[in-house]
C-alpha cells in the first residue's frame, strides 16, 4: 500500500502518533505484531510522579528535571510539548471519556495495593479517589473477582492514616472464572448495576465515598459511573486493577475509533520486519500470511516499545539490540560496568537503555548524526527514562507520539511551502 | 498423526509457548469465552493447559472443543504465541482419543455433501428447509434445526467453466481456486470472478481441484484434512511453479492454502504446499495489488446502495487489512459502512452444532445489531458460511465483495 505514514506499533505512543497524523491530513497505516500495551495500562496520564521525591506539581518540577536529565525523552521534546500533548489527548477523547486534572498539581490516587500513586490527568471515573481529599473511603470488593483485594487496599490506606474500610459484595456472574473484563461488561447492563447499587447502599456510612475496582463499564464508562454516583448519592471512583485493564481497553477502542474517523487504517497481526530508505521516503516490509507485504511511505514512526514488549532485547552476548532496524542504543553500560544491581527496586543500569534520538525524535548514532532520515521514534523505545520509577510512562508515550506526528506534519507543510 | 508432521507442529507450538507472559490480551479478544463459560478462554486451554498435554497421562480437559478456531487469539497476541494453532492441535488430539462423531465427519466434507446433493438439488433443498426433516436431523445428527445451511444450486461452477469461452486477447494468466462453496452452492460467484478477471485482461485457468480440508481441520480430523490439502496442492502446484498467481474468492480456503496447512497441519516441508502457499492470493488482495500498480480497470458505474462490510475472522487472518474497503471506495455512489464486530459466530461448521448454536448466536449478536443499525441494502462478506449465517439472522441479503465489483463493472 502507498501511504504517507506507517506507524509500527499500536500501543499508546503509536496510536497517538497515528491519530494526530491522520487528523492532520496524512494517510496513515498502523501495523502491529499484536494488540497494543494500552490493553494492560490504566492510562492515567502519569507525567512525572517522582524526581526522585514525590512530585506535587509536574509543571514546577519539569524544568529542573529536564536540566538534570538532558538525555530524557522530555528533554528532547521540551516541557511545552508535554503540555500540548496532554491537552490534545484530553480533547481527542473528549466527553466520551473525560480526563480531569492538569500539570499544575498531581492527583494522589490509591493503587490496587493501597499505595499512593501520583498522576497528572486521570479519567473522571478515577478522580474521586484523590487522597488530597480527606473524605472516608469505602472500598468495594466483588467476591467473584479474584484479582482485586478490597481489604488489602483499605488496610494499607488506613496504615498510612487515611480513613478507609472494605466491604464485600456477592455478584451472580454465572461462571466460575471471571476477570475484570467480564464484570465490566456486566456493569454495562443497567439492571445488573442497579442490583449492585441496591446491595451496597444499605452498607454505606454517611460521608463515605465509594471505591470500586476499575470495572465500571466497558462501552459506556462515563454513563455507568454517573449512574452509580446518582443512585448512591455520593462520589464514586475506580482503582485500576491487574490485566486485563478495562480503562486501557476503553482508551484503546476510542483511539482506534478516532483513527478510523480520521481515515487511518490499522492491521493488527502484521508485524513490521524491515524498512529501507527509498528516495524521499521509506519502504516498509511487514509480515502477512505466507509472504511479506511491502508498503511505501514518506515516514515510518517506530513505536514498538522497549524491553517489556520485546522490541529491545539483550542477547546472551550481553549486547542489547533494537530488533526492527538495529538502531543505535544509548545508555548501554560500558564494558565491565554492572548491567544490573542486586536490589530489584534500585536504579538498574539497564533500565535506561533505548534508542538514541535527537530533538526531532530522529534516531542518531553515538556521534550524534542521524542514521535514518525518514524514521521517527516514539514511546518506550526511546532511551534515557525509567518510567516505572519516575511515574512518567503515559506522559512519555503521549508526548513523544504527539510530537512525532507534529514533526512529520510540519515537515510536509514546509516541503509544500518550498515547492 | 505421522511422527514427522507432529514434530513440525511441536516445534512451532513449543517454540512459541514460552513467550506467553499471561498478559490476557487473547482472553480480552476471544469472542467465544466472552459469551460462554463452557470455553474458559484461549490462554487457559492454550499456553497454560498445553503444558499438561505432553507425557502420560495427558490432560483430560475437553473444553478445547468449544474453541471455534477463529484465530483471533493468535492475531492479537503481542508476543507471537501461536495460540490458535496450539488449540486446534489440541482439538485434533482430543478427536483422536475420544473418536469423531459422524456429524463432524459429514460436516467436514463439503465436497462429498455437495456431490451428493447437487444431482438431487430440489429434493435436497426441500429437505434442508423442511421442519420435520431438520428436527429429525437434529435428533439423529445433532445438527441444529434452525442453523443456516446452504442452498444447492443444482448446477456446478465447474460445468459452467468447462463450456465457458474466454474472450481473445488476454495477455496475463491467473489460476482460479474456487472452493466447494462456489462449485456447489454459489456458482454465479465463480462466474462473476472470472468475468472480472477477464475484464482486466486475464486468461483464467481453472484446473481440477477439490476441497482444501479446512472443515476437517477445524473439526480436529487432521489425517483426512492433510490428505485433502495435499491433493489440492498437488493439482495447483504445477501452475504455481510456472509463476502463475492463484486467486480465490473463498477467503477461509485461500488462508488454508497460504498458512494453515503449513502452520496448523504441519505441512511446512511439503514442496507442493509451500509453492502453492507462496503464490496464493485472496481475490480482494490480488485486485488491490493490481490497483496499486495502476493495472486495475476502474471503469466503474455508479452503484447506489448502502453496503455493510464485515471482514470475517479468516479474512483478517491474512493480515492484509481490508482490501475490499479500498476497492469499494473506487465505486461511485456506493456507501460502505464498516462493521466493527470481530466474529459472526458461525466459524465454518461450529454454529451448526446443536450444543453450540446458542453460543454462535450470542457471539454474532453484536454484529447483527450493527448490521440492523446500518440498515444496509446488502451485507458484503468474504466467507460463505458467514454470509449464510448473517443473512439468516439479519434478513439482509449477503454477497461476496466481488458481487458488488461485478455490478459496478456492469458485466
Amino acid at each position: 500500500m502507498n501511504v504517507d505514514v506507517v506507524v509500527a506499533g499500536a500501543g499508546t505512543a503509536g496510536l497517538v502518533a497515528a491519530v494526530r497524523a491522520a487528523q492532520g491530513g496524512a494517510k496513515v497505516l498502523v501495523l502491529a505484531k499484536g494488540a497494543g500495551a494500552t490493553h494492560l495500562s490504566p492510562v492515567t496520564l502519569d507525567v512525572l510522579g517522582y524526581a526522585p521525591e514525590r512530585v506535587e506539581s509536574p509543571l514546577a518540577a519539569l524544568p529542573g528535571f529536564i536540566a538534570e536529565h538532558p538525555d530524557h525523552p522530555y528533554a528532547k521534546t521540551g516541557a511545552d510539548a508535554i503540555a500540548e500533548a496532554v491537552s490534545w489527548f484530553r480533547d481527542t477523547l473528549g466527553e466520551d471519556y473525560r480526563y480531569v486534572g492538569d500539570l499544575e498539581r498531581n492527583l494522589m490516587l490509591p493503587s490496587a495495593a493501597g499505595a499512593v500513586r501520583p498522576s497528572a490527568l486521570v479519567p473522571a471515573t478515577m478522580a474521586g479517589g484523590d487522597l488530597h481529599d480527606g473524605a472516608p473511603i469505602c472500598v468495594v470488593g466483588l467476591r467473584p473477582m479474584k484479582d482485586f483485594h478490597a481489604a488489602l487496599l483499605a488496610d494499607n490506606l488506613a496504615r498510612q492514616g487515611h480513613d478507609a474500610r472494605a466491604v464485600m459484595l456477592d455478584l451472580d456472574v454465572e461462571r466460575v472464572d471471571v476477570n475484570a473484563l467480564g464484570i465490566a461488561r456486566m456493569f454495562d447492563r443497567p439492571e445488573a448495576r442497579s442490583l449492585v447499587a441496591a446491595q451496597l447502599a444499605v452498607r454505606l456510612k454517611p460521608g463515605e465515598r465509594v471505591c470500586f475496582p476499575a470495572v465500571l463499564g466497558l462501552r459506556d464508562a462515563m454513563g455507568v459511573w454517573r449512574d452509580l454516583e446518582h443512585s448512591l448519592a455520593r462520589p464514586v471512583f475506580e482503582v485500576p486493577t491487574l490485566p486485563p485493564s478495562v480503562p486501557g481497553l476503553r482508551v484503546d477502542a476510542l483511539l482506534v475509533a478516532a483513527l478510523r474517523r480520521a481515515g487511518g487504517r490499522i492491521i493488527v497481526g502484521s508485524e513490521v520486519v524491515g524498512a529501507e530508505p527509498a528516495g524521499d521516503g521509506v519502504t516498509v516490509r511487514a509480515g502477512a500470511a505466507a509472504r511479506e507485504v511491502v508498503h511505501r511511505a514518506e515516514w515510518l514512526v517506530l513505536a514498538t516499545g522497549g524491553f517489556a514488549e520485546g522490541a529491545i532485547t539483550l542477547g546472551s552476548d550481553w549486547r542489547a539490540r533494537e530488533t526492527l532496524l538495529d538502531l543505535p542504543l544509548a545508555h548501554m553500560p560500558e564494558a565491565g560496568e554492572p548491567r544490573f544491581v542486586p536490589e530489584y527496586f534500585d536504579d538498574q543500569p539497564m533500565a535506561r537503555v533505548g534508542v538514541a534520538v535527537d530533538s526531532g525524535l530522529r534516531p542518531i548514532g553515538p556521534d550524534g548524526a542521524r542514521v535514518h532520515e525518514r524514521v521517527l521514534v516514539a514511546g518506550a523505545s526511546i532511551g534515557g527514562a525509567v518510567p516505572w520509577k519516575e511515574h512518567s510512562g503515559e506522559g512519555i508515550s503521549v508526548t513523544t507520539g504527539h510530537h512525532a506526528a507534529g514533526r512529520l506534519l510540519g515537515a510536509a507543510t514546509s516541503a509544500k511551502a518550498a515547492v | 498423526m505421522t511422527v514427522h508432521e507432529d514434530n513440525v507442529l511441536l516445534d512451532l507450538v513449543r517454540g512459541s509457548l514460552d513467550h506467553c507472559v499471561k498478559c490476557t490480551i487473547c482472553e480480552t479478544h476471544c469472542p467465544y469465552s466472552n459469551v460462554t463459560s463452557l470455553f474458559p478462554g484461549p490462554k487457559y486451554v492454550g499456553p497454560q493447559a498445553e503444558r499438561f498435554r505432553t507425557g502420560e497421562p495427558v490432560s483430560p480437559d475437553a473444553s478445547v472443543d468449544y474453541c471455534s478456531s477463529c484465530g483471533i487469539c493468535t492475531r492479537v497476541c503481542p508476543q507471537g504465541v501461536h495460540i490458535a494453532e496450539i488449540n486446534t492441535r489440541a482439538k485434533a488430539r482430543l478427536a483422536e482419543s475420544e473418536g469423531i462423531p459422524l456429524r463432524n465427519q459429514l460436516l467436514g466434507r463439503p465436497d462429498v455433501l455437495g456431490a451428493l446433493g447437487t444431482p438431487v438439488a430440489p429434493l435436497a433443498n426441500w429437505s434442508l428447509r423442511s421442519k420435520p426433516v431438520r428436527a429429525l436431523a437434529q435428533k439423529l445428527l445433532d445438527v441444529h434445526k434452525d442453523a443456516a445451511l446452504p442452498h444447492f444450486s443444482g448446477r456446478t461452477f465447474r460445468r459452467w467453466a468447462k463450456r465457458h469461452v474466454s474472450p481473445p486477447g488476454a495477455t496475463k494468466e491467473v489460476v482460479l481456486f474456487h472452493g466447494c462453496g462456489t462449485n456447489y452452492y454459489e456458482p454465479e460467484l465463480g462466474e462473476k470472478v472470472v468475468e472480472i478477471l477477464e475484464h482486466n485482461g486475464f486468461r483464467v485457468t481453472i484446473p481440477k481441484q477439490g476441497c482444501c480440508g479446512l472443515p476437517l481441520q477445524s473439526n480436529g480430523i487432521f489425517p483426512a484434512a492433510r490428505s485433502y490439502v495435499r491433493r489440492l496442492a498437488k493439482r495447483l502446484a504445477p501452475h504455481a511453479r510456472r509463476g502463475v498467481p492463484i486467486v480465490g474468492p473463498p477467503t477461509s480456503c485461500t488462508l488454508m492454502l497460504k498458512r494453515e496447512a503449513r502452520e496448523i497441519l504441519g505441512l511446512e516441508d511439503n514442496p507442493d504446499v509451500r509453492v502453492v502457499s507462496e503464490h496464493t492470493y485472496d481475490i480482494t488482495e490480488f485486485l488491490l495489488d493490481l490497483h496499486d500498480r495502476g493495472e486495475l480497470r476502474t471503469d466503474f458505474k455508479p452503484v447506489e446502495e448502502t453496503v455493510a462490510y464485515h471482514a470475517p475472522c479468516q479474512q483478517q487472518g491474512h493480515n492484509i487489512g481490508k482490501p475490499a474497503l479500498d476497492l469499494f471506495a473506487l465505486i461511485p455512489g456506493l456507501r460502505t459502512v464498516e462493521m466493527q464486530a470481530s466474529c459472526c459466530g458461525i466459524a465454518g461448521t461450529y454454529g451448526l452444532k446443536v450444543e453450540k448454536r446458542q453460543i454462535s448466536l450470542d457471539v454474532g449478536a453484536d454484529l447483527f445489531s450493527q448490521v440492523r443499525a446500518a440498515d444496509p441494502s446488502l451485507v458484503a462478506c468474504d466467507a460463505e458460511t458467514c454470509r449464510w449465517h448473517i443473512e439468516q439472522e439479519t434478513g439482509v441479503t449477503n454477497v461476496h465483495p466481488m458481487d458488488i465489483l461485478h455490478r459496478a463493472y456492469g458485466l
